[in-house]
């Protein structure tokens, strides 16, 4: 051996510090600072592409040749849905990391991520419901799509208030984690809904594996308010994880220190 | 561009409704969860100023 190993343990120090960097921000405490510094630049990057997608959204792309201005509700209906499950998937992810590591972050961030899921997922029932009833006459239908985009919002909905109603905060984060990871398996059946089974709602516009079916302005439009619901996602959530890791950390000294400097 | 004016804009072709009432209920949530985001950090951080200042063993009251 040579170069490196003949300086054992003087040299031994910096190298096993380097490797630990990695989980430098797997701490609450040195990722809420973290989090802090990101969320500036998440937020203006949310307003500055909603608002370039609200524009395309109005005022580039054109009227639909059947459904008139109506289809405009597209530029958020279909971003809220891709965030709702998209969330979820992101929710279980996180929660599993924090069940099967043990890491208390990642369950944090499981936790702060619901609330956001469960607005996106309201907001595209509820936006969906109001372009149902110019195209179909109705505002709502029990159809695979709908339905199953409904019961995501239960799942979110049962993932916090299990959370809430468990005292300890590691037990409370085991069960959810649970029910997290089992709600799984509706995301593929919301994605899939519209070809297993038949439904009123239309089969999707945009996949991987096609070239989209629909005007390019109308097509953009929809990706930029997509990218912009993504960073305000990220906004919100990393804002909620924050106060998450004060609540639970309330007791240490940096906390303290934190509610001095900005309480 | 589309619309001929505001009063065009507004009507969205006989759809202002439903247009507006989905944008508009979209934008009213994402507004309140931001303001509900804003409360849950100021709530978070007065309750850490305050079990700081309850658990702080004041010299005087700390021996029997």
């Amino acid at each position: 051996m040579t170069g490196a190993g003949v300086n054992a343990k003087g040299a031994a120090m910096p190298r096993q510090a380097e490797g630990i960097r990695w989980f430098k921000y797997s701490s609450p405490q040195t990722f809420y600072p973290l989090a802090g510094k990101l969320i500036p630049w998440f937020a203006t990057l949310a307003a500055a592409l909603c608002v370039a997608g609200v524009y395309i959204g109005f005022f580039v792309a054109p009227t639909d040749a059947q459904q008139g201005e109506a289809y405009r509700i597209i530029f958020i209906h279909v971003p809220a849905a891709w965030m709702s499950m998209f969330l979820y998937v992101v929710m279980a992810f996180w929660a599993g990391v924090g069940l099967v590591m043990n890491t208390r972050l990642s369950s944090m961030l499981a936790s702060s991520l619901a609330p956001t899921g469960a607005l996106f997922t309201f907001l595209a029932l509820w936006t969906g419901s109001f372009w149902g009833k110019p195209t179909w006459g109705t505002w709502w239908v029990w159809d695979a799509r709908l339905t199953s985009e409904l019961i995501l919002l239960f799942l979110y909905f049962g993932f916090m208030a299990l959370q809430a109603a468990i005292d300890d905060p590691r037990r409370a984060d085991r069960a959810g984690a649970i029910l997290a990871l089992v709600g799984v398996i509706n995301v593929p059946i919301i994605y899939y809904s519209v070809q297993w089974w038949n439904t009123l709602h239309q089969g999707a516009s945009v996949s991987l594996t096609k070239s989209p079916s629909m005007a390019k302005a109308m097509l953009l439009g929809m990706l930029i308010m997509a990218l912009a619901f993504w960073m305000y996602s990220i906004a919100a959530v990393l804002a909620r994880v924050r106060s998450v890791i004060l609540e639970r950390e309330r007791h240490t000294e940096w906390a303290a220190e934190e509610g001095a400097r900005a309480g | 561009m589309n619309w001929g004016g505001w009063k065009e804009f507004l009507a969205m072709g006989g759809y202002a409704l439903y247009v507006w009432g989905a944008y508009g209920v979209t934008l009213v949530f994402l507004c309140a969860e931001v303001i509900l985001l804003k409360r849950r950090r100021r709530s978070a951080l007065e309750h850490v100023t305050r079990y700081h200042a309850r658990n702080a063993v004041q010299p005087h009251e700390a021996a029997p």
